[in-house]
């Protein structure tokens, strides 16, 4: 049998791909969590960018508003959870919940007039590369520079989080909100700010799928891939490097699948579905075990109603 | 100059009225939310509100429908209600259903050529245990390994989902369905008695009020209760009081997960009569806002499915009436979640308006 390297090149390329939203929507709770903000709206926030992305890209016909437009929209639904629970105090899980609830009924309503259109070709970066460098070309070129940008972003929240300024008083904020309250931060902005920031990853993890991944609109499009991302961020124990690692298996775990299915396994197709879940579940496992392990980057407060006496 | 026109005070005690108050303003926030977001997508947002909250309940065949869906929503909340005073953060309910209904989807298939009084009482049983045993694994994940529950209990809901279509795919699927993803019909003894003819509304409805009642019991008359809410009040005080917490974290998920394997298995044996692959819409999830709406008090719990319930017939009958989709629902579900959560500000803030006096002019 021979051993087709392209093909493997080809292989690692779709892994990318399916691997881009989870870095880019767990990278931004990622940021959101490490402020002590623990938002398990993902979900919500993910399938209202989808839908915005989309439906800007048949209106305006143009793509770039439509990316744009996508991380406004998710940056303004998230804008929800932080009024309640920074200004309102309300419960991060349960008001969480509600933006995954609400953010799927408003996506499918709005949704309704752009079922069954076709997507546009989104314009990919050096397709002549992919095509005439064996291996390496399907790896490295002939993507989209959304793509591009989600492998970056890890090495950017890394280097932001442990080397800014700004990224110290987040890590402060997260791990401490009275004294860094008493040192003179604003707590509540520092946490609207993240969380804003969140959503507004989150709806551009949205348009990647509705974009370019499958470039169209369905109802419910991102499929759990919101909760996948959550759970990547306590799989990489809040580090935004090991985030990068752990979408890379598990859009693995994904294509995988898709090949095994192809190739006609006798395994059944919805076990390998659920291996990603099982997975998950197992990581945490391990991982959460450790106590030491995953204390070192928790977020102290996370989770936590924070409130200033005025 | 800067005049302050209210001010925002700490409440020292929680009013008990307006605990309970605040989640009918809730409800009527949303009525006024859903009206604009009518309004928005171009139709009458009266007539609108009408064809959801109105039409779906102005008959007989309607009120029946109504309980047929609040049955599971208030079962499983009720069960939610032990988790969430204790601060045990079950959200995986849906998996817990789906399970429960395997389990006892699996024994009714088992039993599809028998006939007996002992053939119900046998697979609701067995569906409580598989919900039960399915809602173990978090917990168990949760005192002795340490794992957050939230993602765990998540993460099963797919697993169970995938279970279910593995199996009506599968090996359980109609010998004689012509490949339909669905198993036998399960015989007439397997089936939850109708209560009226010609209605859906099924002898599950007694399941759950005898649930609600046993809850109200254990919660406010039991020393386990007692602790349930202690722990959920300060867990250094239960610490303090020797509470066995680890034991209490798996009772919890204990009687949520049955609740909810009863709610599964009340939906297979009721209105639907087989397994298929949607066996819910969602109810497991649903039922987080209803235990919240309903205050985690039992008898909140009742009113608040008998209105979550209507955003689930309101949404088909929109769907019919109005082209909109049936995920509308849901967009009355997150309002509803919202504004109580946010209208809560008031219980434990008061807003004293100061108004300008003159000498600050």
């Amino acid at each position: 049998m021979s051993f087709d390297l392209n093909f493997i090149g080809i292989l690692i390329g779709a892994i990318m791909a399916s691997s881009v939203p989870l870095i880019l929507a767990a990278s931004g709770e990622l940021i959101t969590e490490r402020s002590g903000v623990l938002n398990l709206g993902v979900e919500g926030m993910m399938i209202i960018g989808a839908i915005s992305g989309f439906a800007l890209m048949v209106v305006t016909d143009n793509l770039f508003f439509a990316v744009i437009g996508s991380m406004f929209s998710g940056l303004i639904i998230s804008l929800i959870f932080g009024l309640l629970t920074q200004s309102l105090l309300t419960n991060h899980v349960a008001t969480g919940l509600a933006l995954t609830i609400f953010g799927i009924g408003m996506s499918a309503m709005i949704g309704k007039n752009f079922v069954g259109i076709p997507g546009k070709e989104f314009p990919l970066l050096f397709p002549n590369l992919k095509e005439s460098i064996p291996f390496l070309g399907p790896i490295f070129f002939g993507h989209s520079i959304i793509l591009y940008f989600a492998f970056g972003l890890p090495f950017l929240t890394n280097y932001f989080l442990k080397k800014t300024k700004t990224g110290l008083i987040v890590r402060a904020v997260g791990d401490s909100p009275t004294s860094a309250s008493n040192q003179g931060i604003n707590v509540t902005l520092v946490r609207y700010s993240c969380i804003l920031y969140g959503g507004a990853m989150c709806g551009l993890a949205g348009a990647y799928l509705s974009l370019i991944y499958t470039p169209q609109w369905i109802e419910n499009m991102t499929g759990g891939r919101g909760w996948i991302a959550l759970a990547l961020v306590v799989f990489a124990t809040w580090s935004p490097i090991k985030v990068l690692i752990g979408a890379l298996i598990f859009g693995g775990i994904t294509i995988l699948q898709l090949h095994m299915q192809a190739v006609g396994l006798r395994i059944p197709v919805q076990l390998l579905s659920a291996l990603p879940y099982i997975m998950t579940i197992i990581v945490l496992v391990i991982i959460s075990r450790d106590s030491r392990k995953i204390k070192l980057n928790t977020p102290t407060s996370l989770g936590q109603i924070f409130y200033k006496e005025k | 100059m800067e005049v302050q026109l209210i001010k925002i005070e700490k409440r020292s005690d929680v009013s008990r009225s307006i605990y309970f108050l605040t989640p009918v303003l809730a409800i009527f926030l949303t009525l006024f939310g859903g009206g604009i977001i009518f309004y928005i997508l171009g139709f009458n947002p009266i007539e609108a509100l009408k064809f959801f909250f109105i039409t779906p309940i102005s008959d007989l065949y309607g009120l029946s429908e109504l309980l047929v869906k609040a049955t599971p929503l208030c079962l499983i909340a009720i069960g939610l209600s032990f988790c969430f005073k204790s601060n045990n953060w079950n959200i995986g309910a849906e998996g817990q259903l789906i399970f429960g209904g395997i389990v006892g989807g699996g024994v009714a298939l088992l039993f599809y050529n028998h006939d007996g009084f002992y053939v119900l009482p046998i697979i609701i049983l067995s569906g409580a245990i598989g919900g039960m045993l399915f809602a173990i694994i978090p917990a168990i994940l949760k005192t002795y390994f340490n794992t957050n529950e939230i993602l765990v209990s998540l993460m099963l809901v797919y697993v169970a989902k995938l279970l279910l279509d593995y199996l009506v795919v599968g090996p359980w699927s109609n010998p004689e369905g012509f490949n339909f993803p669905e198993t036998r019909q399960f015989s007439e003894s397997a089936r939850m008695p109708i209560l009226f003819d010609g209605l859906r509304i099924h002898a599950g409805i007694f399941i759950t009020l005898i649930t609600v009642f046993l809850s109200w019991l254990i919660l406010y008359k039991t020393y386990l209760g007692f602790q349930i809410k202690v722990s959920g009040l300060s867990l250094k005080t239960a610490k303090y009081a020797g509470y066995k917490g680890k034991i209490m974290i798996i009772i919890v998920f204990m009687i949520s997960g049955a609740c909810a394997g009863l709610a599964g298995v009340g939906e297979i044996t009721g209105p639907i009569g087989q397994l298929h692959r949607n066996i819910s819409p969602d109810y497991g999830f649903t039922a987080i806002i209803v235990a919240f709406l309903g205050r985690l008090n039992p008898v909140g719990i009742i009113f608040a499915s008998l209105i979550v319930a209507l955003t689930y017939l309101g949404a088909e009958t929109a769907q019919i009436f109005l082209q909109v989709p049936k995920y509308t629902g849901q967009v009355f579900q997150g309002m509803i979640l919202f504004f109580l959560l946010g209208s809560d500000y008031l219980l434990f803030f008061k807003i004293k308006f100061l108004g300008l006096k003159k000498n600050e002019l």
